[in-house]
């Protein structure tokens, strides 16, 4: 299409007519999201976009239509993405206290089926791991988390529950996470957790940012 | 201080929107139709950020305790105060103890109330609208009910009753080609551009779902989670598109066969379930010339109120 600048592994193209974007091949790679999350640290220093917003191993940078060329923007991510080295900044460790099982984790026993592990051994195997936020969405403070030991993964629920409670520990493919407020949602849950993920009247609502180490911790004896 | 006698389908605080929070998950949210919103807050002398009632067809009543100014733009609810008819797209003068009644629509779906200071809810987050989903913002996060008290910010000081002229309705929508537009089949391109599109009854502030051809995707996987924005327009895998509109959340995953202007957003605010809707492909400067035009016409507003007709 018109308007991409292609090099290579990533290429870089106008969404509308007032965002620009920075796309990476799959598959998704934690070196890639860490060349995310340093352009996104430089754009946010130029003050001159109205957000911007990673993505799975991709970048979106909104902008005034009428204040910037959507054009010159491209060629500047072309150019910072080549100077883009992956510098890792020392992450933030978040521990997130969880209670597994139980009536806080009702599709616990499904995970172990699906895996072929005890619960213990799914509560072990789950709270045993360091993960990595990759990027917020969905809803505010919702972290997509990488990570995940292959063996949890497990398909999301056939029918998804029309109302998950704040704070459930879930996991959906091969990717977990967890709900800040109650909504609609498709993933098997393992846990909650009472941590509040999200507060608008907080300066910094989001309790997790991308490049964050999450820990889960499990609390007290879990109950299947 | 106003007070909600009956809230009609869906009335909220809303302004602008959040800008500059989409990293952190946080939707814009706002008036789904912002010129309507910036027409009834330039009429009152309000600055730009203040909040406005966005009122989703009727009947609403609405009291009044104090005297004051009152504008109503976006659809004509055929509004009256004390039974006397209001036109829409003007100010008018209330008093104390008057009760504004939006009686509802035959066109349009959303009519916006600005008052004279703005609705004076505190700001989270940086704005005063709503946030349905989340539940922050506006009025303690929902919609409004039979009682609530909204504050007012200072009464201004207007001398006569003034109008503007609203843009008229079209269903022509806008748009630009999307990020995969080329991944979908031949018949499909030409299907979004050319068939008439249904609205949903199935559409809210988050999206608008459209009903027509399905569009099938020929090339490209699954995609990775990406940002979108107000006027994406994305294709799941059932091959109806959904416009995303104000409250959508931040990040999707479906393919973008298109994105409707800023400028045209506006007119799928104002779009009922069952009418029929057409894009129309247009380019970027297009789009820009587009919303150089609606500043214009509030500029233009401006000159004449400072400087009589």
């Amino acid at each position: 299409m018109e308007n991409t600048l292609d090099h290579g592994e990533a290429s870089f193209y106008l969404m509308g007519e007032r965002a620009a974007i920075v796309h990476s091949m799959p598959p998704a790679t934690l070196s890639c999201q860490r060349r995310i999350w340093w352009l996104a640290d430089v754009l946010r220093t130029r003050q001159r976009y109205l957000d911007i917003v990673p993505g799975m191993n991709n970048l979106t940078v909104v902008f005034d239509p009428l204040g910037c060329d959507g054009d010159a923007l491209l060629a500047e991510l072309a150019g910072l993405w080549q100077q883009a080295d992956s510098a890792v900044l020392e992450p933030r460790r978040v521990e997130i206290p969880v209670h597994y099982g139980g009536d806080a984790g009702p599709d616990l026993a499904e995970v172990s089926r699906h895996s072929g592990l005890s619960e213990d051994e799914v509560i072990a195997t789950h709270s045993g791991t360091d993960y990595v936020v990759f990027f917020l969405g969905f809803q505010p403070g919702f972290a997509y988390m990488g990570g995940l030991p292959e063996q949890l993964a497990t398909p999301r629920r056939a029918e998804p529950r029309l109302s998950v409670p704040a704070g459930s520990v879930g996991i959906g493919g091969s990717q977990t996470g967890i709900y800040p407020a109650a909504s609609p949602g498709g993933w098997q849950l393992i846990g909650r957790s009472d941590t509040p993920l999200f507060d608008p009247q907080r300066a910094q609502p989001s309790l997790l940012l991308p490049g964050d180490s999450v820990r889960f911790v499990p609390q007290g004896a879990h109950h299947a | 201080m106003l007070e909600i006698l009956r809230p009609g389908v869906q009335t909220t605080v809303q302004d602008l929107g959040r800008h500059g929070l989409r990293h952190l998950g946080i939707a814009q949210s706002g008036a789904l139709d912002a010129p309507a919103l910036r027409l009834g807050n330039r009429l009152l002398g309000n600055t730009d950020d203040c909040a406005a009632l966005e009122i989703v067809l009727g009947p609403v009543e609405i009291r009044f305790h104090r005297d004051g100014w009152l504008a109503l733009t976006g659809a004509d609810f055929s509004a009256t105060l004390d039974g006397q008819p209001l036109w829409c797209g003007w100010r008018w003068p209330y008093r104390s103890g008057q009760c504004l009644r939006l009686n509802g629509t035959r066109h349009g779906m959303r009519a916006y109330l600005a008052v004279d200071g703005g609705i004076d809810v505190p700001q989270v987050l940086g704005a005063r609208a709503t946030d349905l989903k989340a539940g922050f913002g506006g009025h303690h996060g929902r919609a409004l009910q039979a009682g609530d008290q909204l504050p007012q910010g200072s009464a201004a000081n207007l001398a006569r009753r003034l109008g503007a002229g609203h843009p008229a309705w079209t269903p022509a929508i806008r748009a630009l080609p999307g990020p995969e537009y080329h991944e979908f089949s031949a018949a499909a391109q030409a299907a979004l551009w050319s068939q008439p599109w249904t609205v949903s009854s199935h559409s809210n502030r988050m999206g608008y779902r459209l009903q027509g051809p399905e569009l099938a995707r020929e090339h490209g996987g699954e995609l990775l989670s990406h940002g979108v924005l107000p006027g994406v327009v994305q294709v799941p895998p059932n091959g109806q598109p959904i416009v995303l509109l104000a409250d959508a959340q931040t990040t999707g995953g479906y393919p973008r066969i298109a994105c409707v202007i800023e400028a045209d957003l506006w007119k799928l605010a104002q779009a009922r379930p069952g009418s029929e809707l057409q894009f129309l492909a247009c380019d970027a400067a297009t789009a820009r010339a587009a919303l150089r035009q609606q500043q214009a016409e509030l500029k233009r507003l401006d000159w004449s109120m400072q400087y009589g007709h």
